[in-house]
């Protein structure tokens, strides 16, 4: 079940990644719509934070290509977002809340120019969207897990970007925060901006998401909520039919293949 | 003490030139070792502050003499070559980065000696001092080479100043960095730059082999201080520049010593003491906090248990002997006998031939702790919907720190009870 569909927000075309010749996507092809809340499923190292690591070229392409409002990435960024998985920075780093949330306004200062104070007015009133206002000259690592995903998605919304890429943003939060959440999400939904997020729980899919795409290092489907969501895929998904695909690619890994990179 | 203040008194010019260039260069290598301490990047300093001493080398050779730019430019060649040479290794081979750093630190240092010692056994007279370049004798510097390694040194911060943003971000998360369209690559080499840079203006003063530790110490001893980026780094400057002027006045004291490694020596001994008496961070403070703590804790519990004895026996003020406290509550008796005079010395206690007796001011206290205890334990049954024969053990931690602003919330709340779950008065002043 692989729908596709016109004038995407995202498009992602015959897309191969590796780490070290060893592919963790194979021949990925699917589009995103505009203004939807879309969740990316799969199970642990299925190459969902590669997937949208690569759509917004953070790694390498071995074969294929991503377009972001029809254009090459690079010439869209300003409107680009990403909150990554909280685990990848390190939190003992000697700044604020406050710092954090600025960090999305740099791509709209550019190089050399400090925060004015209109920017602070915008990371303050994105604090209070998360309901961390409280908090913001509280130092970062002095924050609950909970409360870091919250920055990070202050930081996001600060960016006022048309599309944004969610890797995980409930992993670690409690049950209020993440109603709190889906609700931002659905609010920025509503006024055209795409979402995309990865998420664990298909209980909660089924309600948050309009649009799913269900991956297990190759793509399974990709389409409506309701027609996507249902045993036979999920069974696809989950299964562990694909032993076969990862043990060619640990093959490819050892024997330095490389028939499918580009240079 | 007359030397040192005929060195404060910068009566020698030389000794100004010296003293200025010192704390210039080493303020600024603190300044840039700020952000390789962020990025966790420490050995890849020190590999390259080796790496630069065959460049030094061979610009003498080409050079024939101490010709101060083409030393420079000589150091920036194989310092450069030994990170790219590191970034190689690790990124096209199964050899893991610390192993490429290793290496790449003793080859290049390796090479570096045998060119220096070659050098030496060549018969130039000019070469003397050139072995300066592995331990840094800060005094060998001339005007010359101060305004150069003194300008380079000035250039760095304010390339650091005007980066700053930038290079926050990269240090903390370099994917969103990536993601905005920041030139991530061409920032971490302008980093990159100011830091081979900061090693070669630092080489005359500090000297090759003891150069990482004025990178990347005075960050980790400013750490300590301060959770601010901005202040943190300013403390580091001032940290270097520090250990910068103790290397400098070592030089014009001893003139045959080697100024590394004073200034090691000093910036070191900050360090340990960030480590052991820095606010908060500090090993020494956390111990002092939590002995403070725990005496309190002592203490309060003697007082509850005066009180519970007075209310028991309907005589708040009668004498009683470590006997008889021992009796209800089994202290050590060494520590509750030092409690005893703490208490009495902060008057809340009064002693007769062995025997402790309250003050008015003791009686009021120890009814407050057997207040919060009891307000406590209601709270938990009833909010908490814990068993009473739980509640016990929490309220003896919890009542000491509960400050007298949660003391009002909690008797409101509450709605002043006058029986806690098992029944006992709750004692109101
Ligand atoms: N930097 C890396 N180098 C080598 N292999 C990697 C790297 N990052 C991920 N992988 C591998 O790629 C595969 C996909 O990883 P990825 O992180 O995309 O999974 P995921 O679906 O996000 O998993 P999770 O649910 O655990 O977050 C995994 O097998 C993982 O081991
Ligand atoms: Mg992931």
């Amino acid at each position: 079940m692989i729908q596709q569909v016109e004038d995407p927000a995202v498009e992602v075309h015959d897309l191969t990644v590796t780490y070290h010749k060893k592919p963790v996507l194979w021949d990925i092809d699917l589009t995103l719509p505009r203004g939807a809340i879309i969740g990316i499923i799969g199970p642990n190292g299925a190459g969902k934070s590669t997937l949208i690591k690569s759509m917004m070229n953070l790694i390498p392409h071995s074969s294929g290509y991503v377009r972001i409002f029809d254009s090459n990435i690079d010439e869209v960024r300003p409107q680009v977002s990403y909150v990554p998985q909280k685990e990848s920075v390190d939190w003992d780093f000697p700044a604020s809340v406050m710092d954090v949330v600025l960090m999305g306004r740099y791509a709209r200062l550019g190089l050399f120019k400090r925060p004015r104070k209109a920017d602070r007015e915008v990371a303050l009133d994105c604090l209070k969207k998360v309901g961390m206002e409280a908090y913001k000259s509280r130092q970062i690592a002095q924050l609950s897990g909970g409360q870091q995903q919250r920055v990070f998605l202050a930081r996001a919304l600060a960016q006022e970007a048309e599309i944004y890429f969610m890797d995980e943003p409930f992993a670690g939060v409690d049950a209020a925060t993440e109603k709190a959440i889906i609700g931002l999400l659905r609010e920025m939904s509503e006024k055209g901006k795409t979402v995309v997020v990865i998420h664990h729980d298909i209980q909660s899919a089924l309600e948050y998401f309009n649009w799913i795409v269900l991956l297990n290092m190759r793509l399974v489907a990709s389409g409506p909520t309701q027609e996507t969501l249902i045993p036979s895929l999920l069974e696809e998904t989950y299964g562990g039919k694909l032993t076969l695909l990862a043990e060619v690619g640990n093959l490819m890994h050892k024997k330095e293949f490389t028939g499918r990179d580009k240079r | 003490m007359g030397q040192l203040w005929e060195f404060l008194s910068f009566a020698e010019p030389n000794i100004r030139y010296v003293t200025f260039g010192s704390i210039l260069l080493c303020s600024s290598a603190a300044v840039v070792g700020s952000f390789i301490f962020l990025k966790k990047k420490a050995l890849v300093g020190d590999a390259v502050a080796h790496s630069v001493l065959p460049g030094v080398c061979l610009g003498f050779i080409l050079a024939g003499n101490k010709n101060p730019i083409l030393l420079i430019a000589g150091a920036f060649v194989t310092g450069w070559l030994s990170l790219v040479t590191i970034d190689y290794i690790s990124a096209r081979s199964k050899i893991k980065e610390d192993t490429a750093i290793g290496l790449i630190l003793s080859v290049f240092f390796g090479i570096g000696i045998l060119l220096l010692t070659y050098i030496q056994h060549s018969g130039n007279a000019a070469q003397s001092g050139l072995d300066h370049f592995l331990f840094g004798k800060a005094a060998a510097m001339v005007s010359d080479d101060v305004n150069i390694f003194g300008g380079m040194a000035f250039v760095l911060i304010i390339a650091v100043a005007l980066l700053f943003k930038e290079f926050t971000l990269i240090s903390f998360d370099v994917d969103f960095a990536k993601t905005i369209g920041f030139p991530v690559k061409g920032l971490e080499l302008v980093l990159t730059t100011l830091t081979v840079f900061a090693i070669v203006a630092g080489i005359q003063a500090i000297g090759v082999v003891l150069m990482a530790a004025i990178l990347i110490t005075p960050a980790a001893a400013a750490r300590f201080w301060t959770n601010n980026l901005r202040k943190m780094i300013f403390l580091a400057a001032a940290f270097g520049g520090f250990s910068g002027l103790a290397g400098a006045y070592i030089s014009y004291i001893a003139p045959a010593m080697p100024t590394g490694p004073w200034i090691v020596m000093v910036i070191s001994v900050i360090a340990f003491f960030s480590f052991f008496f820095a606010p908060q961070k500090g090993i020494v403070m956390k111990l002092i906090s939590r002995r403070a703590m725990a005496h309190q804790i002592q203490e309060e519990n003697v007082l509850k248990l005066l009180f519970q004895l007075g209310q028991e026996d309907k005589n708040y003020f009668q004498q009683r002997s470590v006997g008889d406290i021992q009796a209800r509550r089994p202290f050590n008796t060494k520590l509750l006998l030092s409690a005893l005079e703490r208490l009495k010395k902060q008057g809340f206690l009064e002693k007769g031939d062995d025997r402790w007796q309250f003050t008015q001011a003791g009686q009021k206290k120890g009814a407050r702790m057997v207040k919060l205890h009891r307000l406590w334990e209601v709270y938990l049954t009833r909010y908490l919907r814990i068993a009473p024969d739980h509640v016990h053990e929490d309220a003896e931690t919890i009542e000491h720190i509960i400050t007298p602003d949660l003391e009002a919330k909690l008797e409101k709340l509450l709605e002043y009870p006058v029986k806690d779950p098992h029944e006992s008065d709750i004692p109101y002043l």
